[in-house]
């Protein structure tokens, strides 16, 4: 080829420092970056992606070290570039988008000063000019009043609305290459689609190159042109977008793209003759946010009229956006929140008329388990302490609850020894499992479980919701399962509820809503699910149909 | 800008009885101390005649009860009227106004450079955390805080005044020396170097570990990396980005200790010999002054209570997030 890639890494290798879990960060990398190009970087937590887009921009932590091979922009190697013009690139010509939107901006700083800052520092242009240009850019990445919302502070911003500025503030000089660092996964389905339309739209027309760094095969199906998969900081498959998915080579791949969730269709009909565990009616829920006494604050309805049954051995999805009342819902099951009226029979009693004292037998029977295991185990408390408190306090022998955690450990697919440890000696999906035992150890008749998988790594998420499924069946438990991920929902649950600000607008068994989708709303979450033109390679064989045979063969 | 203003004028009539109630309260506190003025005067005129001692309180109203006299001194003080101090033989106002300049030059002084210090030695330490220059700030400053502040006080006496002779040891100014204009302030600045450096040294040393400790918080931040994504030269990330967020619990305890403007500095007052608030509360005390103490205690509070508003404005100035509500 005679055209310069704009990105040329050769064999980069970044060290980690010493007592780390292996030496180097990446390890020999090679691979370019054309104009006009999307090359999507694919791996789970830890792989090194991450790494690599940092030191493109020369913003590794200090005790990281680039011990060999360089990385030129352009034909210039930037390692031999002093650090001005190190800087004149960071910015100006290579600029980078975050993850989290919700932190990646300065919360004291307009949004409007934050892209001016940039025009400042790699531009001539007047203050006049400069004010022109940041309208321009709000008004370019589908900004509502762009005038306007120049002077705002982050906090009055929406995370898509936030990471709309971010984009804005990286494209301010039109770099020739733009690293975007997981950019949509802490967005809603619905937002992450819009800002993938956002950057495909604005790549494909300045021919900017986008390292797009990601860990979900949805998201590299929509945009990919190539695909290169990183494991342990090495790349294991790099090639076009259309080889790697349907013809992974490397197992690594193989086994990633086979942990994808996805709409299956063989999964056999829930029977709705069981008894009714748990009946939520009419319940309502608004929360009052600041406002002082004579002073009417803001009214945020997260529950209005909401409906819904658990039967025995079901499991049933709750899905919508973040703040659609999602999580209200669940906690107010737990009774973690009093809803302001309806009622929430379980078999039979309704838990909202009943005192703190009376309700406390209940509280075995629901349990529940939270989205992000590394805020939801005590640091101080030993795994086995964790896991017997609770029934410690409802009078069992503490010997006995202690063996018995044991055995739930082993359950849950954990050594017995895990008891005496404490959790940070445990990974994000290891402490996923401890978290289900310690709900099980109460041995409760319904399970919430909310977003209990969304925070980790898609492998380890089939793990996690392959050992839900399993105990389902194995403890015939019924479970609320509370996510985003429609992918996921349609994975594991019986009947499916959608909700949308603070209301459910369809609820049905799972084939009915995502096969005939009725409210406009579900077709729309369901439009936005990534990736949904690509199918899994029917030699790659699904993990949970893996597991699922397995189950029946045993 | 209507809604600062509603703010401020809430604030304000809030602050008008919350100032009320603490008058009432420190009434009912300083009468509570065993002995009364009338005995420590009749003691100290080695008459210990019970008539005589009578006579003193009915002069002074304390043999009336002890509602009637709170109904007297409250009606006085919302007509802005500190009493008359019996013992010096002057309206407490005015002692207050004597000894008030003397105590805010020292503390505001102290206060300020405390202010501007730390927070510039604890950006330092923290943006070269873990070089000398970091070790040796942090070493500092916990000895200054950790030093008790009279020592401080006496060691800096011993080697300024005593040993080097640069400094004036005491008081607030070269006595008959007769300065005028410019050789007056100087002469009073001077005397005002060690006991503000005393001062201040203790309070810097509260700030340069708390901007050390905050700024190191931030600058791990995302938005931190954002800054450093967009090229930005490293001062302006240091100033604009990391400072600006890391400064706002600085802010607080800033806000709180300047509560302590007026009382604060009793200790520095007794070992630099200075004549100020300080010095007339201990001496009040011992005297059972009763309107005195009063005085002090009010207006204490009024400090108080108008540093807060000033912190929370400040604070909703600084950070977008917090609005003002009344």
């Amino acid at each position: 080829m005679t055209e310069t890639p704009l990105l040329d890494v050769r064999n980069l290798t970044i060290d980690l420092p010493r007592g780390a879990d292996r030496p180097h960060a990446v390890q020999d990398l090679t691979f370019t970056l054309e104009p006009g190009e999307i090359l999507c970087v694919v791996g789970e937590s830890g792989s090194g992606k991450s790494m690599t887009a940092h030191a493109v921009m020369g913003l590794l932590p200090k005790a990281v070290k680039v011990s060999s091979g360089e990385i030129r922009h352009q034909g210039t190697d930037v390692f031999s570039l002093p650090e001005r013009d190190q800087r004149a690139l960071r910015g100006g010509r290579i600029a980078m988008i975050f993850q989290e939107p919700m932190t990646a901006l300065n919360p004291l700083m307009r949004v409007g000063d934050q892209i001016d800052e940039v025009l400042r520092y790699h531009t001539t242009l007047d203050r006049a000019a400069r004010r022109a240009r940041v309208v321009e850019l709000l008004a370019s990445v589908g900004l509502p009043e762009p005038d306007h919302l120049r002077r705002s502070y982050p906090f009055r911003l929406s995370g898509g609305q936030r990471q709309r500025v971010m984009i804005a503030m990286a494209l301010a000089v039109e770099p020739d290459i733009l690293i975007a660092d997981e950019p949509t996964t802490a967005l809603d389905v619905t937002t992450q689609k819009q800002i993938l339309e956002l950057i495909q739209d604005i790549q494909a027309k300045r021919r900017m190159g986008v390292m797009f760094i990601t860990h979900d095969f949805g998201v590299v199906a929509e945009i990919a042109h190539r695909v290169a998969v990183m494991q342990r900081g090495r790349i294991v498959e790099i090639g076009t977008a259309e080889d790697v998915l349907n013809r992974p080579q490397h197992p690594y791949t193989r086994q990633l793209i086979a942990a994808v969730p996805h709409l299956i269709e063989h999964r056999e009909d829930f029977t709705r003759a069981r008894q009714p565990v748990l009946t939520a009616e009419k319940v309502c829920k608004t929360f009052h946010l600041g406002g002082g006494f004579f002073t009417p604050g803001r009214k945020v309805v997260a529950g209005d009229d909401l409906s819904l049954t658990i039967h025995q051995g079901e499991t049933v999805g709750l899905v919508g956006e973040s703040g659609s009342g999602k999580s209200t819902l669940g906690r107010s099951i737990v009774g973690l929140i009093k809803p302001d009226s309806g009622k929430i029979l379980f078999e039979g009693v309704d838990l909202l008329s009943l005192s703190r004292p009376a309700f406390r037998p209940y509280r075995r029977h629901v349990q529940m388990v939270f989205q992000d295991p590394y805020a939801s185990l005590n640091p101080r408390h030993t795994v086995g302490d964790i896991i017997t408190q609770g029934p410690v306090a409802f009078g069992e022998d503490r010997h006995k609850a202690l063996d018995k955690a044991k055995a739930l450990l082993k359950l849950v697919g954990l050594d017995a020894s895990a008891a005496e440890r404490f959790p940070h000696e445990f990974s994000g999906g290891q402490r996923q499992r401890i978290s289900i035992a310690r709900a099980l150890a109460l041995e409760p008749k319904l399970l919430i479980a909310d977003e209990p998988v969304s925070a980790l790594d898609v492998s380890v998420q089939a793990q996690v919701l392959d050992l839900l499924e399993d105990l389902r069946h194995r403890l015939n438990l019924s479970m609320l399962f509370i996510t985003h991920d429609l992918r996921i929902a349609a994975q594991i649950c019986d009947t499916i509820a959608v909700m949308q600000k603070g209301r459910i607008v369809e609820i049905g068994p799972a084939k009915e809503v995502f096969g005939n989708p009725q409210h406009a709303y579900t077709r729309t979450l369901l439009d936005a699910i990534p990736g949904k033109g690509w199918t899994i390679p029917e030699d790659v064989v699904p993990v949970t149909r893996r597991s699922a045979a397995l189950r029946n063969s045993a | 800008m209507p809604r600062i203003a509603l703010f401020i004028s809430q604030r304000l009539v809030k602050a008008v009885f919350v100032i009320l109630a603490i008058a009432v309260f420190n009434f009912f506190l300083v009468h509570a101390a065993p002995g009364d003025p009338a005995a420590v005067m009749a003691g100290e005129a080695g008459a210990a005649d019970a008539k005589f001692v009578e006579q003193l309180r009915q002069q002074f109203g304390l043999d009336r009860p002890l509602y009637e006299q709170l109904g007297t001194y409250m009606s006085k003080v919302v007509q802005a009227d500190l009493g008359y101090s019996y013992r010096q033989q002057r309206p407490v106002f005015d002692l207050l106004m004597d000894r008030l300049p003397v105590t805010l030059s020292l503390t505001l002084t102290a206060f300020v450079l405390a202010l501007l210090g730390g927070v510039a030695l604890g950006t330092l330490a923290a943006m070269r955390a873990g070089t000398w220059s970091d070790t040796a700030i942090t070493v500092v400053g916990l000895t200054a805080y950790a030093t008790p502040i009279f020592w401080i006080g006496l060691m800096l006496i011993l080697l300024f005044s005593v040993n080097l002779g640069w400094l004036p040891a005491f008081g607030t100014e070269s006595i008959g020396a007769g300065y005028t204009g410019w050789d007056a302030f100087l002469d009073r600045a001077k005397h005002l170097v060690l006991p503000v450096t005393t001062l201040g040294l203790f309070y810097m040393a509260v700030y340069t570990r708390l901007t050390r400790a905050s700024i190191l918080e931030v600058r791990d931040m995302d938005f931190v990396k954002t800054a450093r994504a967009k090229g930005l030269p490293e001062w302006r990330i240091v100033s604009v980005h990391i400072l600006r967020n890391a400064i706002l619990p600085v802010i607080t305890v800033a806000g709180f200790q300047a509560g302590h403007l007026i009382g604060g500095s009793i200790l520095i007052e007794t070992v630099f010999a200075l004549p100020g608030i300080g010095r007339l509360a201990f001496e009040a005390v011992l005297q059972r002054d009763y309107q005195v103490l009063l005085g002090i205690f009010l207006l204490t509070s009024v400090v108080v209570v108008v540093f807060n508003l000033l912190t929370d404005l400040i604070y909703s100035l600084v950070d977008p997030r917090i609005e003002v509500a009344p």
